[in-house]
This record gives C-alpha cells, sequence and structure tokens, in this order.
C-alpha cells in the first residue's frame, strides 16, 4: 500500500512539473472515456443503489442521459462520486465532478459567489413539514416552540430559520445529517416536526410503518428549484449538460419515448424542431461539438423527462408524487424547454 | 451436629465438605449478587431491566425475524420482527462495497493471506516463522496487487472499494504504516537534533490539535485546490494518508511515554556498552519502552479502526456509506435498525479480538519485575 502511495505522489509530482492547462470539460470527458457525476449519497427516488450495487435514480438518470449524449451509451461511461452536502461544491470547483446532479436548489449566491452555472431545473420542489398526528398540528403556523429536526448544510436550513423569524415563532433545531438518520429520530420523537424538501417528506412518510399517523403540513415555506449544475468557465459544456435536459423534455413535449425513439429519430416527419434535435436537418449538433445522434441516444437511455419521473418518483413508485407544477406547460404545470432551433 | 456418631479419634476426624450455601454456585450467587442490601436490590432492578430487555429483544431480532424477503413490505407483511432481508439482499455490498463481483476471489484471497502475513508478526511460535517473516514483509505489495489490479490482473479503481473491504483496507493500512512513523517521531521528538526536533514537535502537535473530520476534508476538497486543474489524485489515496499521519501522532506520543518510562541507567548501560544510537534504540531501549506502550498502542489501534467510520464524511462508501445507499432505496427504506446492529457487530467482533490479542502479548512479556 505504501508504493501505492509513492507511485501517485510520483504521478501528482510529475503532472504538476507538466502544468496543467485547462482544457475544455467536453475534450478532458473523451479523453479520459467517462463522465464524472457528482451525486447525493442516497436520497430516496433520486440517488439510491439497487440489490446488485448500481446506481439509480431521477437524479443518476440525468447523468445517464448526458453520458449517453456524449458516448452514444451510458453503461460503462458514466462513473459516480457520492457527495454530501457539504462536500457537493468543492468537489464540483476542483474538477472531481464535471457534472452535479444531486438535488441542489438553485439560488442567486450559489449561482454567483460560488460560481456555478445551473443548466436548469429538472424538479420544482418546496420545503414542506411533517409531524405526527398526534401533535394535534394542523399548519405550520402552530409549531411554536417545536422542536425541528433538520438536515444541515441545506437551504431548508435557512428557510427554516427565516420561516420562523418572519412569523415571530421559536424552535429548537435537531440538526441531523442524512435522511435515513432524520426518520430515526423523528420517530423516535426526538423532534416535533421534520422539515425538507417536499419530495424528502413524500419518501420519509412512504417508509413509516404506519403512514397514516403522520400528516404533511399544506404549507409550503420555499421554492426549491432542484437542477444539475456545472462549474463556472466552460460555457460549451454548460450548453451540452443544458440542451441535454432541454431534450429530455422536449421529448416529453413531442411524445418521443424510450420506446419510439429510434423509430422517431430516423423517420424525417414534419415536425420540424424533432427534425433539428434529431440532426435530420441542419447540423444542430455541430454547435454542441456532440455527436449527430446525441438527443437519440440521451432519449434512448431511460427516456424522456416524464417518463424518468415516473419510473423513479412518480405516482407508481414508493414515494408517489403527483407530477403538480412539474407538469409540461402544456398540462397545467411550469416546465418549458426553449425552442430547439 | 451434636447427633453425629464419633467414630474418630480425636484428630483423626477428616475434612467434612463446607455447607451447602458455602461452596459452588450457591455461594458465588450469593457473594456476587446477593451480599448485602445494596448487592439485592441493584440484582434486583438488573434482573427487573433484563426482563424486560431481553425477551422482547429475542423476539424482535430470532422469534420475529424475516430473512427472505424483496421488499420492506413483505417483512412488515409477515411480522413484526427484524427484517435481515436486506442484509440478505446487500450482503455482498457490505463486504465488498461496488467491487466487481467477478473478482471477489482476489479480495478473498488478500484477506486469507493478510493472516498468513500476520501470524509471523503476532504470535513466536508458528512454524516456519523465519521464511514467513519474509512473506509479511512482500505482502504489502502482493496486497495492493490483488486489490487494485496490474501485473496482468484486471484493474480495479478505488472507486469501487466499500463495505467493509473499505474498513480493513483502512485500519490495516493506517495501522501498519503508524507504527513505524509513530516510532520515528517518537525517537525524533526526543533527539536533540534541533531540526529533526522541531519538525516531529510541529507534526504532532499540528496533527493532534485538528479532529480527524477537519483532515477528511482537507484530503477531500482542499487538497484538489493545490494541484493542477484535472489532476486526479484518487480520494480513497487521500484518506488512507490522512488517516495514516494522523494516527502516526498519536501513536508518537504513546511511545514517547513508553521511552519516558525506561530509567536513565538502560541508556547509560548501552551506551557504556558501544552501542550506537540506533543500535542501542533497536537492542535495548525500544523493545522495552514498545512493552510498556502495548495496552496504549493497541487502544490508538483500536480507535484509528473505528475512525474509519468517519470517512463517510467525504462520501467513501464504507459500511456507513454503503448503509445510506442501500436505506435509500425505496425497497429497503427506514431499516436502519437492523444495518447498525450489523455493522456494530461487525466492529465489535474486529476490536474485540484487538483487545484479546494486546492482553495475550501482555501476558507472554509480562517478566514479573
Amino acid at each position: 500500500m505504501r508504493s501505492l502511495k509513492f507511485i501517485a505522489l510520483c504521478a501528482a509530482l510529475a503532472s504538476l512539473a507538466a502544468g496543467g492547462a485547462k482544457a475544455a470539460t467536453l475534450d478532458d470527458v473523451k479523453a479520459k472515456g467517462h463522465l464524472q457525476c457528482g451525486i447525493n449519497t442516497g436520497l430516496p427516488g433520486f440517488a439510491f443503489t439497487d440489490n446488485r450495487g448500481n446506481w439509480q435514480g431521477f437524479d443518476v438518470a440525468y447523468c445517464e442521459a448526458l453520458a449517453a449524449a456524449i458516448f452514444g451509451k451510458a453503461r460503462g461511461n458514466v462513473k459516480y462520486t457520492n457527495l454530501t452536502g457539504k462536500t457537493r461544491f468543492p468537489a464540483l470547483a476542483s474538477g472531481e465532478v464535471d457534472v452535479l446532479s444531486r438535488n441542489t436548489t438553485w439560488t442567486y449566491s450559489r449561482d454567483t459567489d460560488l460560481k456555478q452555472t445551473f443548466v436548469g431545473v429538472n424538479y420544482y420542489d418546496g420545503q414542506g413539514f411533517i409531524v405526527p398526528k398526534s401533535l394535534g398540528v394542523g399548519s405550520a403556523l402552530e409549531l411554536n416552540g417545536a422542536s425541528v429536526c433538520i438536515q444541515t448544510g441545506t437551504t431548508t436550513e435557512l428557510n427554516l430559520a427565516g420561516y420562523f423569524r418572519d412569523n415571530n415563532m421559536d424552535y429548537e433545531p435537531v440538526p441531523i445529517e442524512t435522511n435515513a438518520e432524520a426518520i430515526k429520530l423523528y420517530q423516535a420523537g426526538r423532534c416535533d416536526a421534520y422539515t425538507t424538501d417536499a419530495s424528502g417528506l413524500a419518501a420519509t412518510k412512504a417508509a413509516f410503518d404506519s403512514p397514516g399517523d403522520h400528516v404533511v403540513l399544506p404549507e409550503i415555506i420555499s421554492k426549491e428549484p432542484l437542477g444539475p449544475l456545472v462549474r463556472h468557465g466552460d460555457d460549451e459544456w454548460a450548453d451540452i449538460a443544458r440542451w441535454v435536459l432541454n431534450a429530455l423534455i422536449i421529448a416529453e413535449e413531442k411524445g418521443i419515448t424510450r420506446r419510439n425513439v429510434k423509430r422517431m429519430a430516423r423517420r424525417s416527419g414534419d415536425d420540424a424542431e424533432a427534425n433539428r434535435m434529431f440532426g435530420n436537418e441542419g447540423s444542430f449538433h455541430e454547435m454542441l461539438r456532440l455527436p449527430k445522434t446525441w438527443a437519440r441516444d440521451a432519449i434512448a437511455e431511460n427516456g424522456n423527462y416524464g417518463e424518468i419521473f415516473e419510473k423513479y418518483i412518480g405516482r407508481n413508485t414508493d414515494l408517489g408524487l403527483e407530477r403538480g407544477v412539474n407538469a409540461l406547460w402544456t398540462q397545467g404545470g411550469i416546465l418549458y424547454a426553449p425552442p430547439f432551433r | 451436629m451434636k447427633t453425629v456418631q464419633q467414630q474418630y479419634e480425636v484428630g483423626r476426624h477428616p475434612d467434612l465438605p463446607p455447607p451447602l450455601v458455602e461452596r459452588g454456585v450457591v455461594k458465588w450467587v450469593r457473594d456476587n449478587f446477593f451480599s448485602d442490601a445494596t448487592s439485592i436490590v441493584l440484582t434486583a432492578v438488573a434482573l427487573y431491566f433484563l426482563y424486560k430487555v431481553v425477551p422482547p429483544f429475542v423476539e424482535w431480532a430470532f422469534v420475529d425475524a424475516v430473512w427472505n424477503a424483496d421488499h420492506r413490505n413483505e417483512c412488515r407483511a409477515r411480522g413484526e420482527g427484524a427484517c435481515w432481508a436486506v442484509l440478505r439482499a446487500r450482503i455482498a455490498q457490505f463486504t465488498y462495497g461496488y467491487y466487481p463481483a467477478h473478482l471477489y476471489w482476489r479480495v478473498n484471497t488478500a484477506f486469507v493471506l493478510l493472516f498468513v502475513a500476520l501470524a509471523p508478526l503476532l504470535f513466536e511460535h508458528v512454524p516456519g516463522r523465519r521464511y514467513l517473516l519474509w512473506f509479511s514483509l512482500a505482502y504489502p505489495v502482493l496486497a495492493f496487487f490483488l486489490l487494485w489490479g496490474g501485473l496482468g490482473l484486471e484493474p480495479v479503481e478505488s472507486a469501487k472499494f466499500g463495505g467493509f473491504l473499505l474498513t480493513i483496507v483502512i485500519g490495516v493500512t493506517g495501522i501498519v504504516g503508524s507504527l513505524p512513523l509513530g516510532i520515528l517521531l517518537a525517537l525524533g521528538r526526543r533527539s536533540r537534533l534541533l531540526i529533526v526536533h522541531t519538525i516531529s514537535m510541529v507534526f504532532i502537535e499540528f496533527v493532534r490539535g485538528v479532529p480527524l473530520i477537519t483532515l477528511l476534508f482537507i484530503a477531500s476538497t482542499l487538497l484538489n485546490y493545490f494541484l493542477p486543474p484535472g489532476t486526479y489524485f484518487d480520494l480513497l489515496l487521500r484518506v488512507l494518508i490522512m488517516v495514516t499521519l494522523f494516527a502516526s501522532a498519536y501513536l508518537a506520543e504513546v511511545i514517547r511515554g513508553g521511552l519516558a518510562g525506561i530509567p536513565k541507567g538502560q541508556f547509560e548501560a548501552a551506551d557504556s556498552l558501544g552501542l550506537g544510537y540506533w543500535k542501542s534504540m533497536r537492542l535495548i531501549i525500544l523493545p522495552q519502552a514498545l512493552h510498556i506502550s502495548i495496552p496504549n498502542i493497541v487502544n490508538t489501534f483500536i480507535s484509528l479502526y473505528k475512525d474509519t467510520t468517519l470517512v463517510v464524511i467525504v462520501g467513501l462508501a464504507d459500511p456507513l456509506g454503503i448503509s445510506r445507499a442501500t436505506l435509500a432505496d425505496s425497497k429497503w427504506q427506514g431499516l436502519s435498525t437492523e444495518i447498525y446492529i450489523a455493522i456494530a457487530v461487525f466492529f465489535f467482533v474486529s476490536c474485540f479480538a484487538m483487545s484479546r490479542y494486546s492482553l495475550y502479548l501482555e501476558k507472554k512479556l509480562h517478566t514479573g519485575h
């Protein structure tokens, strides 16, 4: 093991001497042969392992789509780095990961001060509260003096403080690190209420032995637009990340699914936008320096946005989330991708 | 007693066995549990406590437990007991992390060989000890190639390491690496050479003054800022280095304590034999100093071994990291009790073995001054 250290030290020193001229992220990714994607250490529906040890989930599916857009398929071309709430931004800024897809809220200071580029929103979330029915509380405004379990290093922590201050209420924070830990503490009665994003609350409630004994309070106290992000300084890479996400949303709009994407991509029908996206008209893929089939491959990986949603967090999963505001703009939601032209 | 017929000559009566209440189990129980009012009360309280805790636990963990299920709900449907099925489904991940399944044999081989390499170091009476010691020396290199690949073996990147494999890799590397480093630092701190002394002291004081978590954060985040962009410096490697340095600083102080316990006469005796510094240390001083320090050294090792769980904070997939990923799977969500009990058992067994070995070593080396 010490020889390992020695080798790596030499390698590090050698590259120090060589001096790293910063290449474009896309070229880096192609050169190393895989996309390094930063994901959660474990969040129901969004990032988890199956029994065989493969990472899956709503956030992971985006990584796979991005890898497929670059390499043709995700299998073998995407690697994951598990990041906690505290390590995610340094890991992205230092280049340890190429893209961060880890239920991260798009905020002003993260965009500007932390020098990151959010490429879009893949889930509009909002912070809520869950309480035991026995507490007899029907509204978040009745939580004065309650102890609240709260995940550290997140925007939810700040929202909570702000909400209670604005409403002249006191609370006792019980800081915890992960969702699993929060479930235990909350079930043990260590805190009166647990607050996190509404999607997390749904997951939490689903895990309880008797979900009926708990209520999610009606108040949503914050806007939590979650989305993938890349670091400042490589706009071309940000464009790729952004348009892979947009392609998934556009695909849902047009009814292009995992099943029919191959056929849809081949057939040059009347839909000019789809033709542009699939490279049947013009050479739009060259603007991103991606292969002609990038959009087809990205959609073929896990399907369009709606399919990914239903597969991992939708009504038929244990989370059972409704589309709500995350429905397409044509279906009463606010999901809206810019036109592909 | 008075009715017993005197059948013996005076002074020839054989010893009678002690009365029933003064021997065997009865006496032991009386002496230990019911010797006076306080102990009677304490015993009663303890018995009541055990009665309240043990049967429900046994019922939960064994009687009502479910071993075969594909989903948490299946467990719940079948009973209120522990859902050990989660461990059954994930045992490979908890053992090997994300290590490729067809290469498990390499991990297993390395694990078995670890004991072959340790045996001659830990026990004196091992057949062929002299040859085995060479094997022990070569083991780190061998284990490295077995685990990480190379030399014709399929390479496996450290991101795939996880579970108890990761715990053992970090623990063993830390223990093996920190002992020599700790000895050198302890000697350095007692050295009269100004530079050596200062460097050792500054290093020890710095590392001891900083929590391990901070060092791990430095390893996982800050180091990358100093290195040129695009340099990939393996996270596990960074963590291994930090853990080793951290443990070596503590060990240095433990061993320094041992060195301080050696009477001055021993140093002078070594000098008067005409031994140089290294020889006198190796032959006279260190063997005695290390003897004195054994309990503390093992103590440091045990705490280092348990500290390996902190790596979960920098996102490595140690057993706790695996448990996070497992608990996020909606199939197994909420089964943290079962998983944490299993991890606790693993750590208890390893640490208990270490502490037993240290007792054995102390007894063996006890020369009864």
